[in-house]
């Protein structure tokens, strides 16, 4: 669909995941590597639950549409069990190197706390997880064709870099009130987590119906953030002020230009 | 505390000034993600492709030929030109393209019976047309079809100011008069054949569920649209493609060709054998009968040529078979050399390339040698059972050939008794068809004759176009038909041909001294009609599949096609040589080793002779074959123009045929949005962009004013 669609849809799906690294994650060395390494985390988890798929659609009879599609469904939620499980492999990574950062350091402080690994953990999970749903539609929208000639949506790109904000969104939640959960053993925490995964991975499956994917995922999407903006220190007393404030006095010289941590 | 967290942080900010590179550290990722980008776009056939794009498979694009001064064909751009589908099956349809659309420009679907001279220059004048589908017109048109000249290989024949003024551009008869000259203009959109017609039915649901406007208003997106990829390399002429051929070779370490001459071989066969890297003695006369071996239509590599080419070349196989029938063949007075050329169509390749051949010494034969030339051309619409003679007007004026000319034509006459086929003159006032009899007399003198089923213009309506297929030499087989007994089965067509090889290989024997009775001399119509289906029906058909070489078994397609190509041999040719190997030559009891290496085994002869180690028919009960050794006297000659020879491209003279060179040939159709829904998308992403941009430069600017520190001093903070 040409270059603007391209463009569009790029800036959709990773506009707020490029502003996030940006601001709060490029300037920080250390963060990069913990992006990058989950970023890895969540692709092995994703070459694992697709060889497990793989094998399942080759032996099995590729003309029968009811099995091709379990097989599908079957395949996401072994999917989306496996990612969680790669994320607390990942907490138990970042445990043992906190210990090493402690140990490295001069005063047996870390340079980095555990709920900042778990949102810049959430970020790298989010965007190689966005990098993979979103690319090869990428590629196509550079072409002149859009999505249509065998009855399917017109939106359909549109509908994708949608949905791909909303998972990097998710994922970047998820990550903070996964290892918030993992960290003060809260298993219900974790449970909710997961059950969240697959109930935004399963509303897919109403596609092309995309309010029954959409919508639901945004809602989703909404509740994890006020959880893990609660979780994270945050309130509703900090928030009034964080806006009025903003409102009162744009630019105070006291207030901005700090960067977290 | 505080103190601590300020040297933890100006140590973190040294260690990130020593540690940083250059660029910015967002640099590396991004670069990843475009890396990404372009090579998921080199994957093709992923589910997201098949969702937009229906390829079309089945077409024939036209591609660009060039001569000394001109270039023709079509052209599209780089990266292929997209357009608009509209179906046009009625000239009031093209209103909508040139002046009413809302939408240019278009691609156009066009009826095969619209497809003609009229209708493609209203085309070629106008902006709003990036390009054109032909879907092929089933049955042919009624009204005959020729994209070729009306006046085919005017000035490289004989015909000039110097020779025969008057005949000169068909001033005297106009040879296809139904040629509209489409296949000679130069396009600048691409022009595409639809040979399947599922395909054209898919492209035209498309249109009707998009594009139809409704209620007089103009069709509203999405809508259907089809793009065309055939970009050509050369540009010009042969004289300016040549010269960049050069300059790529002199200049680069990976040279990039940008068009190719048309080439191929020429194939003979000599009744007697001869030495054929020797030279004939002086006094040797030899008979030539030639044909031609190809043809040509408006797109790439579509060139059935039924009347054309293989009807001639037909009789001409089958008039060799049966003169070797004859008992004292070796002890005849002259020679007879069985040539078929190739490359006719394109300003006569093959038979200017042997008279250059012949007059610098290079092929076994002299100019001298000829003692005279019979031709056949487009034999098989017959008008009742009348068979036409043409002789050359202008040299009929010299005393010496016109008595051997009289003496051809009545030997010519005399075998014809007893046949179903009367031969006529045509008389002196007329000049000789575009054949390649006209190429030897420029060079000398000889008597000859054409032999043609018309007497002034063209008997065949479909001269060198894609309609020229089995139906127009009226073959035709009954229903039901296994392949293998439509090999089999002798059509009238065949009968025919079978009838006019009889009579040619008697007067051939008479022409070369022969005085017994010619009555053995007797063209299988059985061969004939083997043949007819080979060459153009089915290549891959056991007959053939028996008398090829075993490394050969693969190039046999399905659907024959006779053009001459750039890469040699093609499939035509190979096939002559090997069905000619068959019905003159002789099964010789040699080993395979001794077959492939004559040289090595005892009385050979390997200088007369050609020996080919063929595989030999299937038994019907196993699935092995056996393979013999046949002895012929059929050699390969190259018919490469002599202006590439001498390195001549802007001549006159000889032809200067190349064809362009080019990556990707391919069409597809999808659907595209409007203009409006694509900004839209863009405004919004940019929107969203600059949103996150700022929300995020915001919370994380007042981070701690969102994020407190909580009052237990263990848990450490945001």
């Amino acid at each position: 669909m040409t270059l603007a669609v391209f463009f569009g849809c790029t800036f959709i799906a990773f506009g707020p995941a490029l502003s996030l690294f940006l601001f709060t994650i490029a300037r920080d060395p250390l963060r990069i590597i913990i992006l990058i390494a989950g970023a890895f985390f969540w692709l092995v988890s994703l070459l694992l639950s697709s060889l497990i798929w793989f094998i399942a659609v080759k032996a099995s009879d590729p003309r029968d549409e009811a099995l091709q599609r379990g097989l599908l469904i079957f395949g996401v939620m072994f999917s989306v069990l496996l990612q969680e499980a790669f994320r607390f492999l990942y907490y138990k990574l970042l445990r043992k190197a906190i210990e090493g950062l402690v140990a490295l350091s001069e005063d047996g402080c870390s340079p980095i706390s555990i709920q900042q690994m778990a949102y810049v953990a959430g970020v790298g999970f989010g965007l190689m997880s966005g990098a993979f749903s979103m690319i090869n539609l990428l590629a196509d929208a550079l072409g002149p064709g859009t999505v249509g000639i065998h009855g399917d949506s017109q939106l359909y790109f549109l509908t994708s870099a949608f949905m791909t904000m909303v998972l990097i969104f998710l994922h970047t939640f998820w990550g903070i009130l996964f290892f918030h959960g993992c960290e003060n053993q809260r298993w219900w925490e974790i449970a909710a987590v997961v059950l969240m995964h697959l109930a935004v991975s399963g509303s897919t499956f109403w596609n092309p119906l995309y309010v029954g994917s959409l919508v639901p995922s945004y809602l989703l999407m909404a509740a994890a953030a006020v959880w893990a903006y609660l979780l994270s220190g945050g309130s509703a007393q900090n928030l009034r002020r964080f806006l009025l404030c903003k409102c009162l006095v744009k630019g105070d010289g006291d207030l901005s230009g700090r960067p977290w941590g | 505390m505080a103190a601590a967290a300020g040297r933890a942080r100006s140590r973190r900010g040294m260690a990130a000034a020593a540690g940083s590179p250059r660029l910015p550290a967002w640099c590396g990722p991004l670069r990843g993600l475009l890396l990404a980008v372009l090579a998921a776009g080199s994957c093709h056939g992923n589910s997201v492709e098949r969702k937009i794009y229906i390829p079309l498979n089945k077409t024939a694009p036209c591609v660009r030929l060039l001569n000394a001064t001109h270039q023709i064909g079509c052209q599209s751009s780089i990266s292929g030109d997209t357009g608009v589908i509209h179906v046009v099956e009625k000239e009031e349809d093209l209103n909508w393209v040139l002046a009413d659309g809302p939408h240019p420009p278009y691609m156009i679907l066009l009826d095969g019976n619209l497809f003609n001279r009229k209708v493609l220059m209203q085309l070629k004048g106008t902006s709003r047309v990036s390009g054109l589908a032909v879907s092929i017109a089933k049955p042919n048109p009624p009204q005959g079809f020729s994209p070729g000249l009306k006046c085919p290989n005017d000035g490289f024949g004989v015909y000039s100011k110097d020779y025969g003024p008057q005949y000169a551009h068909c001033n005297t008869t106009v040879w296809n008069p139904l040629g509209s000259g489409i296949s000679y203009e130069d396009f600048d959109f691409p022009i595409f054949l639809l040979e399947d017609a599922n395909e054209t039915q898919v492209i035209k649901q498309c249109y009707q569920d998009h594009n139809v406007p409704r209620d007089g208003s103009g069709p509203e997106y999405p809508l259907c649209a089809m793009q065309l990829f055939s970009h050509m390399h050369a540009v010009t002429s042969t004289v300016t493609c040549m010269r960049r051929n050069s300059i790529q070779n002199t200049f680069s370490i990976n040279p990039e060709t940008v068009c190719d001459p048309l080439l191929d071989y020429n194939v003979w066969s000599t009744l007697q054998p001869i030495n054929s890297s020797g030279k004939v003695d002086r006094e040797k006369e030899v008979i030539i009968v030639a044909t031609r071996i190809d043809s040509h239509s408006f797109f790439w590599n579509i060139a059935p040529g039924a009347e054309s080419a293989v009807s001639s070349f037909v009789t001409h196989l089958a008039a060799a078979e049966a003169l070797h029938k004859a008992s004292d063949v070796h002890l005849l007075q002259r020679n007879v050399m069985f040539t078929f050329f190739q490359g006719e169509t394109f300003d006569y390749i093959g038979s200017s390339r042997m008279v250059y051949d012949m007059e610098k010494d290079k092929f076994p034969l002299r100019l001298d040698n000829i003692h005279s030339f019979v031709e056949l051309n487009q034999v098989a619409l017959r008008n009742g059972s009348v068979l036409w003679m043409h002789t050359d007007p202008v040299s009929w004026m010299n005393e010496s050939v016109q008595i051997q000319v009289r003496n051809l034509l009545d030997i010519l006459s005399n075998s014809s008794v007893g046949a179903n086929v009367t031969l006529r003159e045509v008389g002196y006032s007329q000049p000789l068809p575009p054949s390649s009899f006209q190429r030897f007399l420029r060079a000398r003198h000889i008597p000859g004759v054409v032999l043609t089923d018309h007497q002034a213009a063209f008997q065949n309506r479909y001269y060198q176009s894609m309609y020229d297929t089995p139906e127009n030499i009226r073959m035709q087989y009954p229903e039901g038909l296994s392949p293998e007994e439509t090999l089999e089965y002798v059509t009238d067509t065949a009968k025919s041909l079978a009838e006019v090889a009889t009579v040619v290989a008697r007067a051939l024997y008479r022409l070369a001294g022969g005085a017994n009775n010619t009555s053995a001399i007797q063209a299988d119509p059985k061969t004939v009609t083997r043949m007819l289906y080979g060459f153009l029906i089915k290549m891959n058909n056991s007959w053939f599949q028996s008398i090829i070489k075993p490394d050969l078994k693969g190039i046999l397609g399905d659907v024959p096609q006779h053009y001459v190509a750039v890469s040699s041999p093609v499939n035509t040719t190979y096939l002559v040589q090997y069905v000619l190997a068959n019905l003159t030559g002789t099964v010789v009891n040699l080993t395979k080793e001794e077959c492939l290496n004559p040289e090595k085994a005892p009385n050979t002869e390997k200088e007369l002779y050609d020996y080919a180690w063929v595989q030999g028919s299937l038994d019907p009960n196993s699935t092995t074959r056996v393979p013999y050794c046949v002895r012929s006297t059929v050699h390969l000659t190259k018919a490469l123009s002599p202006a590439f020879e001498l390195r001549q491209w802007g001549s006159t003279e000889y032809s200067t045929w190349t064809e362009s060179r080019w990556k990707e040939i391919r069409a597809r159709i999808f659907l595209v949005a409007s203009k409006e829904l694509e900004i839209i998308t863009l405004v919004v992403g940019i929107v969203i962009l600059v949103f996150s941009l700022l929300a995020t430069h915001f919370i994380n600017a007042k981070a701690d004013v969102l994020f407190s520190i909580p009052r237990d001093p263990g848990a450490v903070a945001y």
